[in-house]
């Protein structure tokens, strides 16, 4: 169990080398020099040639490499060129908008994604499960932009319900923290709900059949029984699996949704970076969140010994 | 072994008594898959014939700017006055082709990567890692960063969308390999002294071909998706072609005032990314009735 | 006469593959009547609608898929008509069931304890410690070994034989008066399957429930069932006693099924194989059985000696090996031209990995293995695709032993071929010709596997097998999945081509009656190794060690007049052949007990 647990995680050190590695190349190989592009268009020769020693970029490619994961292993993910400060300060202090939209996302998407899951299985086939599933798959197939415009348009433009745009941090009171939340969550949470919820249908429907689902039938066990003890359990490995792979559109859809919604968090810090071509914001924050998506499919990985008796490394 | 009774194999169907009934059984079994390949056949055929009924996709007219649909204009025209149907149409064109490229590409790499890494334990190892790797990178991150950092052709776009999608495939290509690879019927071509070349292209290859049609529906909506995202985000093709997402990202601040400049490519994105999905799931019950149908 | 615990009457179940479908009938107007304390049987071959049958009655069935007409009545009160929600109070209470396969019908997650505990407390409504302290006395009941220590297992830490009999408590706990046994012993071993057979005859006399036994196995039926009904393709063939029906069966399926059971004894006194004598189903025609000369008597052509074929099993943190397996342990035998040579032994005894070394399928760890002549353990490559011309396989399974997407011809043609035998016209005629000599037609080349039967299928494997000519076939537990009547066809066909061509047959197998029949020698295999090896008769009639004893005293009789309940033995298990890494095998010494006959000491 010990033994499985740190194979795991050294695995996962070797993921995030990897995952360090492309991201270093990604930036280093792009054509044209990063110097120059640092150094603006007016900067003489000699600028680039100083800006280009100052970084580091006249090292053979392995040392750049070396130092730099260096770095990111003590903590030090560079400063902006942009406004000099350090990525790390940037991204906590747009940390709280983010993980916020993110967690209320994942409360409010798994619960329902689930339900709506293993009752599409239970009654696979009848118009419940239809319904269900033709809601599952056009949630799959709306994008962030379409569905948060409609909604922006709908309940905030037309009906004034909720706001238009923007974050209100929660030390500004709950109220307007959750009211901000509410559309952008909606948004979010679409794709990820459609996404478990059709993988919950999919292992639902092959737990059903298999033969201990007929003997616990022929126990005469009361069908809520059936499904929430004897197969969701069972159906519970993939859909943990899926929860963990989902984090990767949550993501992604995190980027997209802060720009529908002006909110200022780790997503428009990107965008913005982006446009600006600020290497070390970008480096930072693709690092940033493949390390949690890393990490937390660790964590859905070593959730498998709980759920299942049978894993026992 | 199992000797107990069960369900005959299969049924006889139903006497065929036209092919235009025949069809509509079809249908009636398979809706989606019939929805979903009608509507996407409609859409491809209104791209390729765009330049024949669409209009003019970027004439402007700032006289008629931010007009609502009428006879004139069917969906209306934005802030420069553009014919927002033409638009829409000509922005299928981008949309359709690097759905479909992407979906090519990413399963014809795939495949190659996947069946590799499934039947030569020594490659799994490094494969399942690198693909570890690029999966840990959130698709739509490392695609803007791709495409802002090498420029914005469209090649260099279908490379960013393309990469994040291939461990999908070669996830599957290889699961896929594992389940036959050590089959009866493989072990008794081996025993019989069939080359490996044989072994691949004649028993293993064709399992992977059903899961990779629905695969590459699937693929191809996402790869729609993706570059939609990408032009909203401003790092798409070039800003003069008409695409979806950037229609949406230039009409965003009209919203209250003119919805249609945003609603008509999106909807039109919905549309056709949803017909996709309906089409590969059409597909994969279709290719593989045991998922929807139990004994 | 007392009313009847089940009563059916025109139980006709079909079946429909989407609303869109016909139905197709599966079960057809099926009537019986079973009493409290007694035990009917039904048997049937596959697609004979026998579970079906007790999937109906239970209403198990998927709705859309199934229609069920007819009356079951429990006790005179219908069942095909109660609601669901009463049905379920029926289900595990008045009528419960166990299944064919004890390794997926238990839930893998739960405890064995609170699968059993669940029942009392959802039907008798016992609180949480009443149900466990009853759960635990029903382990002791069926015989569990240490009941309350196992009651927090998990079912994957438990044997085939353990979990049928936690499946058999968990029946039993809401004491009910039908219990509906499924094909309960044909995924066991043969010695655990006469330990279930017995606990279920105990447990009957002891609460006079009534049984519905489901089984293909003859032996089974004659061993448990005080009536018999005889099933083909959906319709009741043949019902009565069944001292009757196995001493004066009238219908011709029923002395077919009967004849083509293999009875282990019928070869007593005789020096050679002999085929089974068959009768038509249709026409009841009888074909007498024909005796299969001794082999060659000529150098062997097939040479094993002190095969070892272990399989690592690695753990900790950095994988390391901390053991291994040892599947074949230092195994030796000749194998003469136009000889059968049995290994027989049951799950796990490392026979089917036996005949997979020789092939190299799989690798060996240490022995010598020369096929006519060439040393097949130190070749590889060309070398060893060449040297696989004289040997051959033909396996369990041939539904997947038969790839899907390739036509039969192509498939059979396919070894000629890859070998650079001939040409693809020379490769299609001879696979033409080997169609037709394993009793199909040359026409069927272009057709799909799914479109043949399951004998059909093992007869395509052959037709494959022989495409290259080979001298030996290793038969891997070739004839295990075929129904009854189709085995024995097949057994006749592989010794047919034996005395033609000559073959020498590896015949890998767990059946000893039929072992008993087409074998000139047999080997028993225990735990990876030989343990006794020795011609045919000698090996049947004078067993001498322990363990071929209890595997041929084991064997059900397909005679109810010699039933007995002769086996009160110990609660035993299969051990696992499973060592520590510094394990080193013990030395074995053997006997020569009679010409040829060896024992391990």
């Amino acid at each position: 169990m010990v033994a499985y647990v740190l194979r795991r995680i050294g695995s996962t050190i070797l993921v995030m080398v990897l995952v360090s590695l492309l991201v270093f190349l990604l930036l280093r190989l792009a054509p044209g020099d990063p110097a120059a592009v640092l150094a603006g268009d007016n900067a003489s020769a000699e600028q680039i040639a100083t800006l280009r020693r100052l970084l580091g970029l006249d090292d053979p490619l392995p040392v750049q490499f070396l130092s730099w994961l260096w770095a990111v292993a003590q903590g030090n993910l560079g400063a902006s060129l942009y406004s000099a400060e350090p990525v790390t300060l940037l991204m906590s202090q747009r940390a709280e908008a983010t993980l916020s939209l993110a967690l209320a996302t994942l409360t409010v998407a798994v619960p329902l994604a689930i339900v709506m899951g293993v009752t599409a299985a239970h009654r696979a086939g009848t118009g419940t499960d239809r319904v269900l599933m033709l809601f599952a798959v056009a949630g799959f197939s709306l994008p962030a932009f379409v569905v948060g415009y409609l909604l922006v348009y709908l309940l905030a433009i037309q009906a004034g319900v909720l706001p238009v745009q923007g974050y209100q941090p929660i030390a500004e009171g709950i109220g307007g923290w959750a009211a901000h939340l509410v559309l952008p969550a909606i948004t979010l949470g679409l794709i990820y709900t459609a996404l478990i919820a059709r993988i919950t249908r999919a292992t639902m429907l092959e737990t059903l059949s298999e033969d201990f689902i007929r003997t616990a039938r022929a126990k005469g066990l009361p069908m809520r029984r059936v499904l929430l003890v004897h197969a969701l359990r069972n159906a519970g490995v993939p859909i943990v699996t899926v929860i963990g792979i989902g984090v990767a559109l949550l993501i992604g859809g995190v980027v997209v949704t802060e720009t529908v919604f002006n909110i200022p968090g780790v997503g428009r810090l990107v965008v913005d970076a982006i446009a600006r071509r600020d290497y070390p914001v970008i480096q930072g924050v693709i690092l940033v969140c493949s390390g949690i998506y890393v990490l937390l499919n660790l964590l859905t990985d070593l959730s498998y010994t709980l759920i299942d008796p049978r894993i026992r490394y | 072994m199992t000797l107990t009774a069960s369900a005959p194999d299969a049924p006889s169907p139903a006497p065929a008594t036209s092919a235009l009934s025949q069809a509509w059984l079809f249908t009636r079994r398979h809706p989606t898959l019939v929805t979903g390949g009608a509507i996407i056949s409609l859409m491809a055929l209104a791209a390729l014939a765009a330049p024949l009924f669409a209009g003019d996709p970027s004439t402007m007219n700032p006289a008629v700017r931010l007009r609502p649909p009428s006879a004139q204009a069917w969906l209306g025209t934005d802030h420069l006055g553009r014919d927002v149907f033409a638009r829409v149409i000509y922005g299928a064109r981008v949309s359709l082709m690097v759905g479909l490229l992407v979906a090519l590409v990413a399963i014809g790499v795939g495949t190659v990567v996947g069946l590799v890494a499934g039947y030569f334990r020594m490659a799994d190892a490094i494969v399942t890692r690198l693909m570890d790797g690029i999966m840990a990178i959130p698709a739509i991150l490392l695609a803007i960063a791709m495409v802002a950092l090498m420029g914005a052709s469209v090649w260099i776009l279908i490379l960013a969308i393309v990469l994040p999608e291939i461990p999908r495939v070669v996830r599957l290509v290889r699961s896929v390999v594992l389940s036959v690879r050590d089959a009866p019927y493989v072990e008794a071509a081996r025993a019989g002294g069939t080359r490996l070349r044989v072994i691949l292209s004649r028993h293993i290859l064709p399992s992977t071909v059903a899961p990779l049609i629905v695969q590459a529906t699937y693929i191809c909506a996402a790869a729609i998706i993706v570059e939609s995202a990408l032009s909203f985000l401003g790092a798409g093709v070039s800003p003069e072609t008409p695409t979806w997402g950037s229609m949406i990202a230039q009409s965003r601040s009209h919203l209250a005032r003119a919805p249609w400049t945003v609603f008509a490519p999106g909807f039109a994105l919905a549309l056709v990314v949803l017909s996709v999905n309906l089409l590969g799931d059409g597909l994969r019950d279709y290719l593989d009735p045991r998922t929807t149908r139990r004994a | 006469m007392t009313e009847p615990v089940l009563s059916v009457r025109g139980l006709t179940t079909s079946f429909r593959a989407d609303a869109f479908s016909p139905w197709s009938t599966v079960v057809r107007d099926l009537s019986f009547d079973i009493g409290a304390g007694e035990t009917l049987a039904i048997v049937g071959e596959s697609g004979s609608g026998k579970s079906v049958t007790s999937l109906s009655v239970m209403r198990l069935l998927a709705e859309r898929t199934s229609r069920i007409e007819g009356s079951a009545k429990l006790e005179g009160s219908e069942l095909l008509a109660l609601p669901e929600a009463k049905m379920r109070k029926v289900r595990g209470s008045a009528i419960s069931m166990i299944f064919q396969e004890p390794m997926t019908s238990l839930n893998p997650m739960m405890t064995i304890g609170s699968q059993v505990a669940e029942v009392m407390r959802c039907h008798l409504g016992l609180s949480a410690a009443e149900a466990k302290a009853e759960a635990i006395r029903l382990f002791e009941k069926v015989r569990i070994p240490n009941a309350k220590d196992r009651y927090d297992t998990h079912p994957h830490k438990l044997s085939g034989g353990q979990r049928q009999r936690v499946m058999i408590a968990m029946a039993l706990a809401a004491r009910p008066k039908l219990l509906i046994a499924d094909e309960p012993t044909t995924a066991l071993d043969v010695t655990i399957q006469g330990q279930i057979l017995d606990l279920i005859k105990d447990l009957q006399v002891e609460t006079g429930m009534a049984v519905l036994f489901i089984t293909h196995d003859m032996g089974v039926v004659a061993e448990v069932s005080d009536r018999t009904l005889v099933m083909l393709r959906g319709d009741k063939v043949e019902e009565g006693s069944t001292a009757d029906i196995f001493a004066r069966g009238k219908h011709p399926y029923t002395r077919a099924l009967l004849s083509a059971v293999p009875r282990l004894g019928s070869m007593a006194g005789r020096l050679n194989p002999a085929t089974f004598g068959l009768i038509d189903m249709t026409t009841g025609e009888a074909t007498p059985e024909r005796a299969l000369p001794a082999a060659a008597d000529a150098p062997p052509v097939l040479e094993v000696k002190n095969l070892c074929t272990r399989f690592e099993v690695r753990g900790g943190l950095f994988a390391r090996v901390t053991g291994a397996v040892h599947a074949v342990e230092d195994v030796s035998f000749d194998l003469r031209p136009g000889e059968t040579l049995s290994l027989v032994g049951e799950s796990g005894c490392g026979k089917s990995t036996t005949g997979r070394s020789i092939l190299r399928l799989t690798h060996p760890r240490a022995g010598d293995i020369r096929v006519d002549g060439a040393a097949m353990h130190a070749l590889d490559g060309k070398a060893l695709r060449e040297a696989r011309r004289a040997i051959q396989m033909v396996f369990q399974d041939p539904f997947a032993s038969l790839n899907p997407r390739v036509s039969v011809g192509t498939a059979i043609a396919e070894p000629f071929i890859e070998q650079g035998l001939g040409t693809q016209a020379e490769a299609r005629e001879k696979a033409g010709q080997l169609l037709e000599r394993v009793g199909l037609s040359a026409k069927v080349m272009n057709r799909l596997p799914h479109e043949f039967s399951g004998g059909q299928r093992q007869r395509i494997c052959i037709a494959r097998a022989l495409m290259l000519d080979p001298k030996i076939i290793v038969a891997d537990e070739s004839v295990s999945a075929l129904d009854v009547s189709i085995k024995a066809q097949v057994c006749n066909l592989l010794m047919d081509l034996q005395e033609s061509l000559g073959l020498s047959y590896l015949f890998i197998s767990h059946d000893m009656a039929v072992v008993e029949r087409v074998s000139h020698r047999v080997a028993v295999m225990y735990m990876g190794e030989i343990v006794e090896i020795g011609p045919r008769p000698a090996i049947f009639e004078r067993p001498q060690h322990a363990y071929t004893q209890k595997l041929i005293a084991a064997v059900p009789v397909p005679d109810p007049a010699r039933r007995v309940l002769r086996r009160k033995q110990d609660i035993e298990e299969i051990k696992s052949p499973f060592r520590p890494k510094d394990f080193q095998p013990p030395k074995r010494e053997w006997r020569e007990v009679g010409a040829g006959h060896f024992v391990q000491t």
